[in-house]
């Protein structure tokens, strides 16, 4: 297990020399000069050439890629022109924000979706079914942004059930000492539990505005791959076995129909991690999504590459938690390893 | 027969609601089975044996019902049952072997813990010590050897003759009074097939057990049933005992039947039903006339095939080798190879038709797909036509002219068809990519002629796939095969997927085709009474290794190799019909 870990990470390594290479070469073409918007509109030729020079952007494009690696290999991510931080610390700061967001987001959707999707494909053409195709289809079709706004208006301005859609932390709260930068364990590890339930709290609109959204893909891969599964010979000979029909449905079907839903739930999580910006516009999230947007409308260089890289390194680790899963769900898998 | 019969099925009917109206698939059939009985329903595909067998069980599909009639099993109404009854009926009273064992366990459970799950669910804890042991024991019974351990295997890690026999411990472990084996043997090699009906039999006879076995195989139904019941199209149209209906059959369509299944000593045209074999019979002196003036006349010049100690490897070892290579942290041990195919020679001559015979693994379709240049051999040379074709890179081999000189007609007539192509763009496939003839009139035309020579009505060829028969499908795979005036066609066993009346159909095609157009056949098969009846001679492979060739008659009459005796033994054969 542990050399199949090793050998997966090893085969990472090529793919994410590829990403620096190309996140440097894409921000280096993108049409916008750095150092006239840094400067201002109101700025010289001579104070942009000044800021160039500082910058280190007058210098061929070789050598700011090996200064750039260089920094890299000393883990320092470069500082963001707009708001001066170092690049890493704001990362750090927001990456655990669009996490616990999106996590919370697709665990209530995995809650709803799969037991959906399970009762839709053993009952075809119940109400159960018609239920799942109408939430799906809407999930799908109506925009996060809209959704999110939607709930905002209904209950915060509404009926003032949900607190203001202002970040993670209601203004009266401290954030907790970070641990692990998630506030809704952060703050049970402080034993502060009101400022968890003011965490939570704003947590659970963008997290259901993602559920919404991500439901969708996850009941009906579920559906579908349950019907295939329930179709199949094993599960008829279950049948005639006189095997309960939970054991048939949990034992023999679910398990085997879980390998597509793992894997559509995998590029969920990692579509959600990095798109979710307009999720995080509309509650004022201090995600990263939101972050990388801001640096890329501003030509910032530096912030660019480090979302290109971080968001690389989790496919990477994702892609290989799922390989995982895969193993201990299906036998087949484990040989090739 | 005792009084009370043990299954008692009357006026059966199922219909099924389908997009075009309700479908009876079973009307008005009526079959009992006594104690300790052994009944085989024979039918070809679409004769309702196996929807009737689900019906006794109430397995049915969500669209089919039991529409009239009655199933009474021991004395329970198996129709007015509740779901909860009926569960307690399934695996404990009544047990079922489906056709294709590896798809019928759970992949990604241990063989083991899915015979528990059947005992957990019918045997009480206290009558049992350990559910863990009980298994094992089921797995003894079925002849695993040491079952202990292959209780924690997968089904992908057994042969498919193994996962057989897991599925009959599965089907026995309750002690069941009746077993229903829906095809239980199809894809399995004969050899197997001997191996686990024997199997079945024995147990099933010392447990006093009633069986079913639904098969589409005569002979299989004679050697070990004891009355047998022939059904076409939904409706049961002759039982008697196994002994009276090979002797004296009644009905037309066992006689069809029974005609149909390739048996020792008969001919191809045999096969055919009596108006069709007198009609084909015309033809058959000339045909033979012609193709003997052939063989003659190349009998001096050289062989069109010529296979010379032919060599296919593998190695052994999987990704982890590679890797290991790569990283250049051990050195790779001794590179473990793995002969599919070691060192074989044969010839087939201008118009001759040569059968390569051998049981699942024994390297005959490795020998086709490198004769057929899609594989590369390790060693070893292969001329064809007296070119040296065995040097040409499988890649670049579809584009030269010796392609439409070899030509492949595939083991599945559905799965090797386009599915979005009509039949005549699949016969024209070959033209377009080979061919000369330019102009969708010459090449509408080309098809058309192909479609005449094939036996496939012109107003099929603008139908899909999905619209034809088994056998239509067939006969476009061959027109295709044909398009291009192949000197070497290889038929890679063209009929196993078809129905006995249409395998009898199908060989008499290629026959005649043979005839006409003057090829030469390579026919890889594992049923040698088959390949008898096509070729000319026999080549038995075992093990990547030729053990016996020679011609049909001798190699089946008077065989000197073991395995190829034991090959022949295991086939079933139905008692010879009385003319």
């Amino acid at each position: 297990m542990l050399t199949m870990i090793g050998k997966r990470l090893m085969f990472a390594i090529p793919s994410l020399i590829g990403v620096v290479i190309v996140t440097f070469l894409l921000t280096r073409a993108l049409p916008g000069d750095p150092a006239a918007y840094f400067a201002g509109p109101a700025a010289t030729k001579e104070a942009v050439e000044q800021i160039r020079k500082k910058l280190g952007l007058d210098k061929p494009l070789i050598e700011q890629f090996f200064r750039y690696t260089n920094d890299l290999a000393h883990g320092d991510f470069g500082n963001s022109l707009t708001t001066g931080q170092p690049v890493a610390a704001e990362i750090r700061n927001r990456l655990p924000a669009s996490a616990e967001l999106t996590l919370l987001g697709l665990i209530v959707s995995v809650v709803i979706a799969i037991p959906l999707g399970v009762l839709a494909a053993t009952r075809p053409g119940s109400w159960i079914d018609h239920l799942c195709r109408v939430t799906t289809t809407a999930g799908v079709s109506l925009p996060v942004f809209f959704t999110g706004l939607v709930l905002v208006y209904v209950f915060y301005f509404r009926l003032g059930w949900s607190p203001a859609p202002l970040g993670r932390l209601d203004v009266f709260y401290s954030a907790p000492p970070t641990v692990t930068g998630f506030y809704l364990i952060d703050t049970l590890i402080a034993r502060d539990l009101e400022a968890f339930r003011s965490a939570l709290s704003q947590l659970i609109l963008p997290a259901t505005t993602l559920a919404i959204f991500s439901l969708a893909p996850i009941a009906r891969m579920t559906r579908a791959s349950m019907l295939a599964v329930l179709a199949s010979e094993f599960v008829r000979t279950a049948r005639a076995s006189g095997l309960s029909p939970a054991t048939v449905i949990v034992t023999y079907a679910f398990r085997n129909a879980m390998l597509p839903v793992i894997t559509t739930l995998s590029m969920v999580f990692s579509f959600l991690l990095g798109a979710n910006v307009l999720v995080e516009k509309v509650f004022a999230w201090p995600g990263i999504g939101s972050y990388a947007v801001e640096a890329l409308i501003s030509s910032d260089f530096a912030p660019v590459q480090g979302f290109v890289l971080t968001m690389a390194v989790m496919y990477v680790l994702l892609n290989l938690v799922i390989d995982i899963l895969y193993g201990v769900i299906d036998p087949r898998v484990r040989l090739e390893g | 027969m005792t009084a009370q019969p043990l299954l008692d099925v009357r006026d059966l009917t199922v219909e099924f609601t389908t997009r075009r109206g309700i479908v009876k698939a079973v009307q008005h059939v009526n079959i009992s089975v006594a104690k300790g009985e052994t009944l085989a329903i024979v039918g070809e595909s679409g004769s309702g044996k196996s929807v009737t067998s689900y019906a006794v069980m109430r397995i049915l599909d969500r669209a089919g019902r039991i529409a009239e009639g009655s199933v009474m099993f021991s004395g329970i109404d198996v129709k007015a049952a509740s779901e909860d009854q009926l569960r307690d009926l399934r695996g404990r009273e009544v047990s079922m072997i489906f056709q294709n064992p590896r798809a019928a366990l759970n992949p990604i459970r241990k063989v083991g813990d899915q015979i528990e799950d059947v005992l957990r669910t019918h045997v009480q804890q206290a009558q049992v010590r350990d559910h863990g042991e009980k298994a094992i024991e089921a797995l003894e019974q079925v002849k695993i050897a040491r079952p202990r351990e292959r209780y924690h295997a997968y089904p992908f890690e057994l042969s498919g003759g193994m996962c057989q026999r897991v599925v009959i411990a599965l089907a026995l472990a309750c002690n069941p009074q009746l077993l229903i084996a829906d095809e239980p043997t199809t894809g399995l090699d004969v050899t197997t097939q001997k191996a686990v009906m024997d199997l079945i039999v024995e147990l099933t006879r010392r447990r006093a057990m009633s069986t079913i076995l639904i098969t589409h195989d005569l002979g299989l139904a004679a050697a070990y049933c004891d009355r047998v019941v022939v059904m076409e199209k939904g409706r049961v149209v002759e039982t008697a005992k196994a002994a009276d209906i090979f002797a004296n059959p009644q009905h037309p369509y066992t006689k069809k039947l029974m005609r149909a299944t390739p048996r020792l000593g008969v001919s191809l045209r045999d096969l055919l039903p009596e108006e069709e074999s007198a009609a084909a019979s015309f033809a058959s002196p000339r045909v033979r006339g012609e193709a003997d003036t052939r063989s003659t006349a190349s009998g001096e010049s050289q062989p069109l095939l010529l296979v010379d100690k032919l060599v296919k490897e593998y190695p052994r070892q999987g990704a982890t080798a590679v890797l290991g290579k790569l990283f250049g942290r051990k050195p790779p041990v001794e590179p473990e190879m793995f002969r599919a195919v070691d060192g074989i020679s044969f010839a087939i001559g201008h118009g001759e038709s040569v059968g390569l015979v051998g049981e699942s693994g024994c390297g005959k379709s490795t020998t086709s797909m490198m004769v057929m240049r899609l594989l590369d051999q390790s060693s070893g040379l292969i001329r064809f036509d007296g070119e040296d074709i065995g040097g040409i890179a499988p890649a670049s081999f579809a584009r030269l002219p010796q392609r439409s000189r070899i030509q492949m007609v595939f083991q599945d007539p559905t799965d090797s068809l386009n599915p979005r192509f009509t039949a005549a763009r699949a016969i024209a496939d070959p033209l377009l990519q080979l061919g000369d003839i330019r102009g969708r009139d010459a090449l509408r035309a080309r098809c058309e002629e192909l479609a005449t020579m094939v036996g496939l009505p012109h107003n099929l060829l603008d139908r899909f796939p999905h619209q034809l028969s088994g056998g239509q499908k067939a006969r476009v795979g061959i027109a295709r095969a044909i398009a291009l005036h192949p000197k070497l066609v290889i038929l890679d066993e063209p009929t196993a997927a078809l129905d006995v009346s249409v395998q009898a159909v199908v060989l008499n095609l290629l026959q005649d085709l043979k005839a006409r157009l003057g090829m030469s056949y390579l026919f890889v098969s594992h049923d040698l009474n088959v390949v008898r009846l096509l070729c000319d001679r026999v080549i038995v492979m075992r093990t990547g290794r030729i053990v016996e060739e020679g011609s049909s008659e001798q190699v089946l009459r008077d065989p000197r190799d073991d395995y190829t005796k034991e090959l022949l033994t295991a086939i079933p054969h139905p008692p010879l019909p009385v003319h």
